[in-house]
């Protein structure tokens, strides 16, 4: 799991992992880039990470991917990110498809919902929290 | 003592709170204007551990954490 300050710089992350495991005998690579639209007169989006619970649930994933003989990155962005750039890229090299593109779903949409990372729109130089399209954990509500 | 951590949007500085359940800590966060509205969408985890069950004790020194909604990517 890698987190960098602003955007990614997507080619280089790729070809890095491509050229760890160039030599790993995975038949599949899938990626996935997250890319911010402009939409709704943003000017970007900012994000804050808690670190310590998203390297444990990384960490749960990776755990997951090895038992079905795949490997699973993830690369985010922390703080401002600008339109037009990525904050979010993921990939799974296994030996066979099939692994590959059902685990990217599940580890995207996980990540979606799971990640202890919050979203925040960039307008008229003001930060706003991205309440609207922001989903409470598992588990949330414990002490309302 | 115990130690209380806004995490992301919430936007409260962290708290020492004598407490030593979590049910304890709901009752005296819940009299807070600013934390109660996100306690009922919030998740928690006591030092970096994520937790389901309000009836987990706390001892002197943890550390609790409150997640609110999140959205990655």
């Amino acid at each position: 799991m890698e987190i960098y300050e602003g955007s990614l710089d997507v080619k280089m992350i790729f070809g890095k992992w491509l050229d760890e495991q160039s030599h790993s005998n995975y038949g599949a690579f899938i990626p996935f880039v997250g890319t911010i639209r402009d939409e709704d007169d943003i000017d970007g989006l900012s994000f804050d990470i808690y670190e310590p619970i998203l390297q444990k649930w990384f960490d749960g994933w990776v755990a997951k991917a090895k038992t079905q003989g795949a490997i699973v990155k993830m690369a985010h962005s922390r703080g401002d990110v600008a339109i037009h750039t990525s904050s979010y890229i993921s990939a799974v090299f296994s030996p066979k498809r099939r692994i590959a593109l059902e685990l990217i779903d599940e580890f995207v949409e996980d990540f979606k919902a799971n990640a202890p990372i919050w979203k925040y729109d960039l307008k008229n130089g003001k930060r706003i929290y991205a309440q609207e399209r922001s989903t409470p954990m598992i588990g949330s509500g414990l002490l309302g | 003592m115990i130690q209380v951590e806004f995490l992301g949007p919430i936007g409260h500085s962290d708290m020492q709170v004598e407490a030593s359940s979590l049910e304890q800590l709901s009752t005296i966060l819940k009299q807070n204007p600013i934390i109660a509205p996100w306690l009922d969408k919030s998740a928690v985890a006591i030092n970096d551990e994520m937790v389901f069950r309000v009836d987990t004790l706390l001892k002197d020194g943890d550390r609790v954490s409150i997640l609110p909604p999140v959205c990655g990517g």
